[in-house]
């Protein structure tokens, strides 16, 4: 399972579907989005409020606390959102040591309010906790002691009785409808596979709920069960997280295939470089050069595990090779081709990818001096390694080979070893 | 959550969705464990029933296959684990069913990708009714000497060297099934040997936790140890936290939690209001780590120093007397799979079949050598198929042509002619296209059709033998031998048969040497000076140019002549065209929606 963010708008359009059809009651809520591709005079004919109401727009990128880093701009005609959205779009902002553009803004009618409530639906182990507050908005950091909390066992719905001790203290008016909102949001959370629902805050229009500040999180997983339910989902990338364009590439290969493949640049001119199988063990090589103190000459993460073809190993290690021989100075560099003992992948098999590659970078390694060090088990390791010994004496670069009988991360330390050794 | 022991050397299990190595891994196991019986009593395969045969040792066993998880669970009422290799989609559902039947106690969700929701649901059941899931994304778990679940533990090399295959002192609990054969190899190289390991799961909701499995080991006597490979992300390792806090666990815990290199990743930012509340800080995997410690465990500084705080815990507990050394056996050999063997050169097994024509291993299959796409792409039509796969050479453009224009011209001769008459009584009898083609093609023999391949024959002894078309004809007929390819029921001497007129007009155009086709010319000429009727065939005509064409292109030797006319090469030629008309007759017949045919009496002679 993967639980993944999705932007404000979709989170407010999938409320205003659903309730609907959970409850036969319509929300009033309104939004749109802007986009570097959004035709305004289109926007506008489509979505007519635009011309008569007074508007709010915000950035919906991700990240929050928007008002107070001044990207929020309040009770706007159609023509100030333009400008001011012009202004701000494919902008670079920095975001609690986050940088990236803005790419997509959310456009809204302006809701005078006296009041914000708060509430917060959390996906948990054994149930879902569902979290309520009078004292919504900016000042819930103020005022965590008056969040309420229940918990709701998996397999229960939202009864009366749980919410009472949320909305206890309510004015009677209100109350009757709060609780019959907070239940149906409940409802919509299970039935539509959300893990994490916000609502920071919503107020009251005219007597009725109505979400103002919205933060949601589907459980990707569950797609093949809510295609229908969802539409037209996005779920965009963390904010800041631009990839560079290896970074895009690996990730075209990993999602064009069964198998896994990842790769991120921490340093491009680190000199320690990975390439590691499997989920768990990359992880611990990467953390390994870290906790020995080379923290800051690692160059990379890469994992591949689900027994890629070749074909896509050898994309995958160019890449790779490509990246940690980038920067040649003089100084020594090591790759570190390691994994942990596998259950059923075929060693020699994706070995055969990685091979190639290294073949084919041959004059780049040698210009990087660059030293390879290998660890590895599991099916046909033998001949794995028997190839990449074969490869080391072929090509002129030395190759470390090890198999199961060493520790899985020794080669971490003897990589460190060799680019810190006098040259 | 049970209290203790989930296995033992009876256990045996359900293997849901039949997946045939991960199955055989598990017998393979039992046998090197001395097991009396087999871990699988039965496979369920939805919709299929019967027997699946495998190997118990030397032995080849059959293992029942139900439709059903109900039935499997009535027939193998001691079968109390679960293991399930359905995919994401069907999963969850089959795992729910398993745990609803009374007899199950452990379900193994092998999946990766089950929705959380769902696995909510299967978590809640399982605790109310003291059920256990491991999983799901687990690989799933072994009890050393006993147990395994589907491909734990990998090979059966990896299962000796990690001495799996009798019971050692350590638990051994992970989130990552790769990880978890690791440190199977780990454990072993530095302490007798696992008793129980448990991959858990990958999921940020697993159906059994890190802890769950540790309190479980501290009820096993059997236990002495354990070892715990958490990682950053959720808050599971915290429950261990608390029991170690609780004095819940009273054995030593060696653990360690990866992902410390998470601080290099450039963070997200705290999201909205909320996220200040929420312990962003103490899922990572430096907080857990220092909680650990803290509450007891022995935590090395990286997991490179894992190894020896492993081994010094383990020795601690040896000079304490606390674990007394194993005295140590040796596994049966388990024979070789013949494929693996094979592979590895061990035995040479003889195949069964040859094929010199085709090719369908590696990227796209090829035609004597040919690819497909290179057959596509160059503009090869049936004629470059069929020298291809029939010849298995590409001839010249013309030799391509010709046996092209063999089969147009041979493709149907209406619906009087005794194949296709048989093809129409049999598609009219309401049979399908297959059969109603069989019996226009049964009908093709030495009187229809079938007559190419005598002609050649007999055309080329005697052309080779420089015999006089006197000699020849009068020398068959003291055989009492007809002359195949000469003779036509309607065709004369002032009604040519305009097919043969057609291909040696072709011939005489293309060819290099035209030889036999005069020859057989020759033979017509003074056949004809015998009766009208007496003229050159189709086959007659096929069959002498044929003859021209393999002698005449240069690409064949004699020797391959003889074979090719030997064997009967050219009677192929008719059955291809030939099946053109009478498929086109079975399709006229049924889209004429035409009735049983039913011979009418006044064309029947009764007599006696």
């Amino acid at each position: 399972m993967a639980r993944k963010k999705i932007r404000e708008y979709d989170s407010k359009r999938l409320l205003k579907e659903h309730f609907k059809r959970l409850s036969g009651k319509e929300l009033p809520i309104k939004s749109a989005q802007i986009t570097a591709s959004t035709d305004f005079t289109e926007l506008q004919e489509k979505e007519p409020w635009l011309s008569s109401s007074k508007l709010v727009v915000k950035p919906d990128m991700l990240f929050g606390k928007r008002g107070k880093s001044g990207l929020v701009a309040l009770n706007l005609d159609f023509a100030q959102v333009v400008s001011f959205v012009k202004e701000r779009l494919g902008k670079e902002v920095e975001m609690s040591g986050c940088k990236g553009p803005i790419t997509t803004f959310i456009v809204e009618p302006f809701i005078p309010h006296n009041e914000e409530f708060y509430l917060n639906i959390v996906s948990e182990r054994l149930g879902n906790s569902i979290s309520f507050s009078e004292c919504g908005g900016i000042e819930i950091e103020d005022n965590w002691d008056k969040v309420k909390t229940a918990f709701v066992p998996t397999g229960m719905s939202l009864t009366s009785e749980i919410v009472a001790p949320l909305v206890a203290t309510l004015p009677l008016e209100i109350k009757g409808e709060i609780e019959e909102f907070l239940k149906v949001v409940f409802t919509l959370f299970q039935d539509l596979d959300f893990t994490f629902l916000e609502m920071n805050p919503f107020t009251l229009v005219d007597g009725k709920p109505y979400p103002l500040d919205m933060r949601g999180e589907l459980d990707d997983t569950a797609a093949f069960k809510n295609f229908k339910k969802w539409g037209d989902i996005e779920f965009p990338l963390p904010f800041g997280r631009v990839m560079s364009a290896t970074e895009s590439f690996i990730h075209g290969l990993d999602e064009k295939t069964s198998a896994s493949l990842k790769f991120t640049v921490l340093n491009p001119k680190g000199r320690i470089w990975t390439m590691v199988a499997g989920g768990g063990a990359s992880v611990i090589y990467a953390d390994t050069v870290g906790d020995l103190g080379f923290a800051s000459e690692l160059g990379n993460y890469a994992e591949y595990s689900g027994a890629p073809k070749e074909e896509e190993v050898l994309q995958y290690a160019r890449v790779v090779i490509d990246c940690a021989t980038a920067n040649p100075d003089g100084q020594k560099r090591a790759l570190v081709i390691g994994g942990g003992i596998a259950n059923f992948t075929d060693v020699a098999a994706t070995f055969s990818g990685i091979i190639r590659a290294l073949k084919e970078k041959e004059s780049k390694l040698k210009a990087a001096r660059m030293h390879i060090f290998v660890r590895r088990g599991g099916p046909n390791y033998q001949k794995g390694l028997a190839l990449m010994r074969a490869l080391g004496e072929e090509i002129g670069i030395p190759i470390e080979v090890y198999g199961p009988e060493a520790t899985m991360t020794g080669i971490c330390k003897e990589a460190i070893q060799f680019i810190t050794a006098a040259a | 959550m049970a209290t203790g022991q989930l296995f033992s050397r009876t256990t045996q299990a359900l293997f849901y969705n039949y997946k045939q190595l991960p199955i055989q891994r598990m017998l393979d196991f039992d046998f090197l464990c001395g097991r009396e019986t087999p871990s699988v009593a039965g496979i369920i395969n939805p919709g299929s029933e019967g027997f699946q045969k495998l190997f118990f040792g030397q032995e080849e066993i059959a293992i029942p296959v139900h439709a059903t998880i109900e039935a499997a669970c009535a027939a193998h009422p001691t079968a109390d684990v679960f293991i399930n290799f359905a995919s994401f989609r069907s999963a969850a559902a089959s795992s729910m069913a398993a745990l609803k039947q009374p007899t199950i106690r452990v379900v193994a969700i092998i999946a990766e990708g089950v929705p959380e929701s769902d696995t909510k649901q299967l978590i809640a059941y399982a605790r109310s009714n003291n059920k256990v899931v491991i999983g799901p994304a687990t690989v799933g778990g072994i009890q050393a000497g006993a147990f395994k679940i589907g491909d734990t533990a990998g090979t059966i090399d990896n299962i000796i060297q990690c001495k799996l295959y009798r019971p050692g002192s350590v638990g051994f609990v992970s989130k990552s099934g790769g990880m978890s054969n690791e440190l199977y190899n780990t454990i072993a190289r530095v302490t007798d040997g696992i008793y129980e390991g448990i991959a858990i799961g990958g999921d940020v909701f697993p159906g059994s936790t890190l802890s769950d499995h540790v309190l479980r080991f501290n009820n096993m006597p059997q236990v002495k140890m354990m070892v715990v490979l958490g990682e950053l992300g959720g808050r599971d390792e915290y429950s261990l936290v608390e029991a170690l806090k609780q004095g819940k666990v009273s054995k030593p815990v060696v653990a360690w939690v990866s992902g410390t290199c998470a601080r290099l990743f450039k963070s997200e930012v705290q999201f909205g209001h909320a996220g200040a509340k929420s312990g962003g800080e103490l899922e990572s995997a430096q907080a857990k780590n220092q909680a650990l410690r803290d509450a007891g465990a022995v935590v090395p500084t990286s997991y490179e120093a894992f190894e020896a705080a492993i081994r010094e815990t383990f020795d601690k507990l040896v000079e304490e007397g606390k674990i007394t050394p194993i005295k140590e056996i040796t596994p049966p050999p388990i024979p070789e799979d013949l494929s693996t063997a094979i592979k590895s050169g061990k035995v040479r097994a003889p195949t069964h079949i040859i094929s010199t024509i085709s090719d369908d291993r590696g990227e796209e299959p090829c035609y004597a050598g040919v690819p497909m796409s290179s057959i596509i792409e160059k503009g090869y039509g049936v004629g470059d198929v069929i020298s291809l796969l029939w010849f298995k050479r590409s001839l010249p453009r013309y030799c391509t042509q010709f046996i092209e224009i063999c089969i147009m011209l041979c493709a149907d001769h209406g619906p009087c002619v005794s194949g296709a008459h048989n093809t129409i009584v049999t598609a009219r009898a309401g049979k399908d296209l297959v059969s109603s083609l069989v019996s226009g093609l049964l009908t093709i023999g030495p009187r229809f059709g079938g007559a190419i391949d005598d002609a050649a024959r007999y055309f080329k002894d005697a052309h080779d033998r420089a015999l006089t078309p006197y000699e020849f004809v009068e020398g068959m007929k003291k055989k009492g031998i007809r002359v195949a390819g000469i003779g036509h029921r309607i065709k004369n001497r002032d009604n040519k048969d305009k097919r043969v007129e057609l291909l040696q007009k072709f011939a005489r155009t293309h060819f290099p040497s035209v030889k036999y086709m005069e020859y057989a010319v020759q033979v017509e000429t003074y056949t004809l000076t015998k009766a009208n009727n007496l003229v050159l065939n189709v086959d007659g005509a096929i069959g002498s140019l044929f003859l021209d064409l393999l002698a005449g292109s240069g690409m064949f030797t004699k020797q391959e002549i003889d074979e090719i006319v030997e064997i009967g090469y050219l009677n192929g030629l008719f059955v291809l065209a030939r099946s053109i008309g009478l498929i086109g007759h079975t399709f006229d017949q049924k889209r004429l929606k035409q009735p049983l045919y039913r011979h009418p009496w006044e064309d029947v002679l009764y007599t006696k």
